[in-house]
């Protein structure tokens, strides 16, 4: 029994919210990855794409709950997702014509496309602000459980309870689904292959007759997507508060380089890694012990770093990965 | 000789009639930040004050009084510095009714009001830290210190048998001063807090913090902090891991917010704020109802009192010089003299103006004590069936 206790106390607190949170980093990190791969620059904008795609799904989401429309037990902002996925879409593809096609053509040095991608990120910044305003929003409709506590408990009749908040169970299955689609896209189709072969050898490429500008624009359409969708699962599970996105740039390029950045694998692993990273390590494994070891009374909470520094642990690992695997878990370019 | 003798007299008597004048008062709050769903009923509280006084046209011979507002944000120091500096150099207020949070009072009172000589009446800033600042006299309170709240709240949950609780505190200097001032207090009495731990506001997701709570455990959890902010999302976390069912809610706390946001979830919970009972309380809703806002929000009956304690020290002192009547503030507050409720402020000016002596009672039972601060009489609130209810006082 004090198995099963400790068994429910670890999947409640540490691993159901670190495979949630480890599944939105990997969306975000495959974004960052294609950009990287394929326009060969790391994209500071991403996380303020994010933001937009997730705001624009938020209005139309209003709009429809307005209308009366539902899903049942699914979150109203399902349906709102290709709406904001468009949104994003125009939007990326309107910058690359403005902004970074002008360094593409004149094969500006990288880091020229990292700086004006930094611009572009505080002008996005701005955008979702003025359309959604600086503050928290709330947008999850729908059943909020798969499993609860109380019900956990009663069936169980464990003395620790289990909750599956249903948003946390839709961000994993949406990530699955994802992420098979886009290995399926990458690998299966024409335009994926020919996407491949552009990150491989952008002269090959173009010497075998692929049309660059599609690539990009599929590129750009494809990260669109994934910034939005990481970015509303992320909204659904927590909250949407611009500022918090801007934030979780950090995690989700940690997690990019730390799978290797150009590789969409590596992207998924280094989600989870840095996700399990920072909630095992801030979290207190004084209960999960209470009931593994019983005699054992240790003094303090077991917590190896407080709560407060969980973006330290981004930044630790980015440190310790660029120190001594720069090419990341899964060989992408070093940076 | 004779001329320059005439026109120096003619003079003063001018300077003498002329003692109507238009005073600015200022009001410093968060209409933006943390707290932002308290501060418009305390405007209205403040403003009501203002009105009935300048529209009695008994103050200082027949003086106007016209409120300033600023935006304090509760949160930001700097910001709030700023705006008081606005407030007294640029606006050239003769008071402040404001800070509303403890840090960012203690800033722009070191910063601003202090080297300015402006008084400045908080009717929110609890933290412990504002009872010994040096502050020339200029500062002054009308809800009590978080010492006192820690020892009430020590006392409500003893009361319900609870004696282990966990606390969590927004990282400031109220939710510092409140959270270590309850758990002394709480120990004293025989209680055990099984860990004091801090959040940050303006995070996405606290689950983190919650886990930390959960694994020291407790039969309560203490939550001192916003309702508008991290507070709101610590419940919200603890809620959905069944790490808490129970919970304690300080005065950042209580307030319609929260029941709006967890609704019968929080069921069995409860909590206390400032409010003092009685005839000034039952007097001051009904004008603000009036008057058109509510009057039962959370430190809006403190506002009031603020605005009108320094209106009537003003006319105590026969002067809107702040040095001139800082002196007087504690005079009108206390005893001895005429008790004066809400909306007989006419009454107290015609007494203070005949030489007489006022004991203002105001909305929230005025008592001022030690250096200027209330005596602190807390309403303690349950929740049920999705309802708040106001249990007793104490």
């Amino acid at each position: 029994m004090d198995i099963a206790n400790a068994l429910v106390v670890f999947l409640n607190f540490v691993f159901i919210p670190a495979a949630a949170y480890g599944a939105q980093l990997a969306l975000g990190a495959l974004g960052v990855t294609l950009i990287y791969g394929i326009l060969r620059f790391s994209n500071f904008a991403h996380g303020d794409t994010m933001a937009f795609g997730t705001a624009v799904t938020i209005l139309v989401t209003w709009g429809l709950q307005a209308l009366g429309v539902s899903l049942g037990p699914l979150p109203t902002a399902l349906l709102a997702l290709p709406v904001g996925i468009a949104a994003t879409a125009a939007l990326a593809l309107v910058t690359d014509r403005a902004v970074y096609r002008f360094y593409r053509v004149q094969r500006a040095a990288p880091i020229i496309l990292v700086m004006a991608s930094v611009g572009v990120m505080f002008l996005m910044n701005g955008l979702t602000r003025l359309l959604i305003g600086v503050d928290e929003q709330r947008f999850a409709d729908g059943a909020r459980f798969v499993i609860n506590v109380r019900d956990f408990k009663a069936m169980t009749g464990l003395q620790e309870g289990l909750a599956l908040k249903s948003t946390q169970a839709l961000t994993v299955v949406v990530a699955v689904i994802v992420v098979w689609a886009l290995f399926w896209f990458l690998n299966r189709t024409r335009s994926g292959k020919a996407m491949r072969a552009y990150s491989d050898n952008e002269d090959l490429a173009l010497l075998s007759g692929i049309d660059p500008d599609k690539v990009v624009r599929m590129t750009w359409i494809i990260a669109a997507g994934l910034a939005t969708i990481a970015g509303v699962l992320y909204g659904l599970d927590k909250a949407f508060k611009p500022f918090n996105y801007f934030q979780i740039l950090l995690p989700i390029f940690a997690a990019a380089i730390v799978g290797g950045l150009g590789s969409p694998l590596g992207a998924i692993a280094g989600g989870f890694v840095v996700a399990f990273s920072e909630v095992a390590i801030t979290y207190p494994w004084l209960k999960v012990v209470g009931y593994l070891f019983p005699d054992w009374q240790p003094g303090g909470l077991l917590q190896l770093l407080g709560t407060e520094y969980k973006f330290a642990v981004s930044f630790v690992i980015l440190i310790v990965v660029l120190l001594f695997k720069p090419t990341g878990l899964f060989r992408g370019r070093s940076v | 000789m004779k001329k320059l003798l005439l026109a120096s007299a003619a003079g003063v008597l001018i300077a003498g009639a002329a003692g109507a004048e238009e005073i600015k008062m200022g009001i410093s709050l968060g209409f933006t930040g943390p707290l932002e769903s308290m501060a418009p009923a305390m405007r209205d509280g403040a403003e009501l004050a203002m009105k009935e006084i300048s529209d009695s046209g008994l103050l200082l011979d027949g003086s106007t009084v016209t409120p300033v507002e600023g935006d304090s944000t509760c949160a930001d120091a700097a910001a709030a510095t700023a705006t008081v500096e606005r407030l007294i150099t640029a606006e050239k207020v003769k008071g402040i009714v404001g800070g509303m949070c403890s840090g960012e009072t203690i800033a722009s009172l070191e910063n601003v009001a202090k080297p300015n000589g402006i008084v400045m009446i908080s009717p929110s800033a609890t933290s412990p830290a504002l009872s010994t600042i040096e502050d020339n006299d200029l500062f002054f309170r009308t809800s009590p210190s978080d010492a006192r709240q820690g020892e009430v709240m020590s006392d409500i949950i003893l009361d319900r048998g609870i004696k282990n609780v966990a606390v969590t505190y927004t990282n400031n200097d109220y939710g510092k001063g409140l959270a270590d001032s309850f758990q002394a207090a709480f120990e004293k009495k025989g209680g055990t807090v099984t860990v004091n731990s801090a959040h940050d506001d303006g995070k996405a997701d606290y689950s983190a913090e919650v886990a930390a709570l959960a694994a020291a455990g407790g039969d309560a959890l203490v939550v001192a902090g916003y309702v508008d902010q991290g507070g709101s999302g610590i419940v919200r976390a603890a809620l959905d891991t069944g790490a808490f069912d129970t919970f304690v809610f300080p005065d950042g706390m209580v307030g319609q917010q929260l029941v709006d946001n967890f609704k019968s979830e929080i069921d069995g919970s409860f909590g206390q704020n400032p409010a003092a009972e009685g005839e000034g309380r039952d007097k001051y809703v009904a004008m603000a109802k009036e008057a058109g806002f509510d009057g039962t929000g959370a430190f809006s009956a403190e506002a009031y009192d603020a605005a009108s304690l320094m209106l009537l020290a003003m006319a105590a002192a026969k002067s809107s010089d702040p040095a001139e009547y800082k002196g007087k503030i504690m005079d009108v507050a206390n005893a001895p003299g005429e008790k004066i409720l809400p909306g007989e402020l006419a009454k107290a000016l015609e007494i203070l103006n005949g030489g007489g002596d006022i004991d203002y009672v105001g909305a929230t039972s005025v008592e001022l004590v030690g250096a200027g601060e209330s005596a602190g009489i807390y309403r303690e609130v349950t929740f049920d069936g999705g309802k708040m209810e106001v249990v007793g006082y104490r």
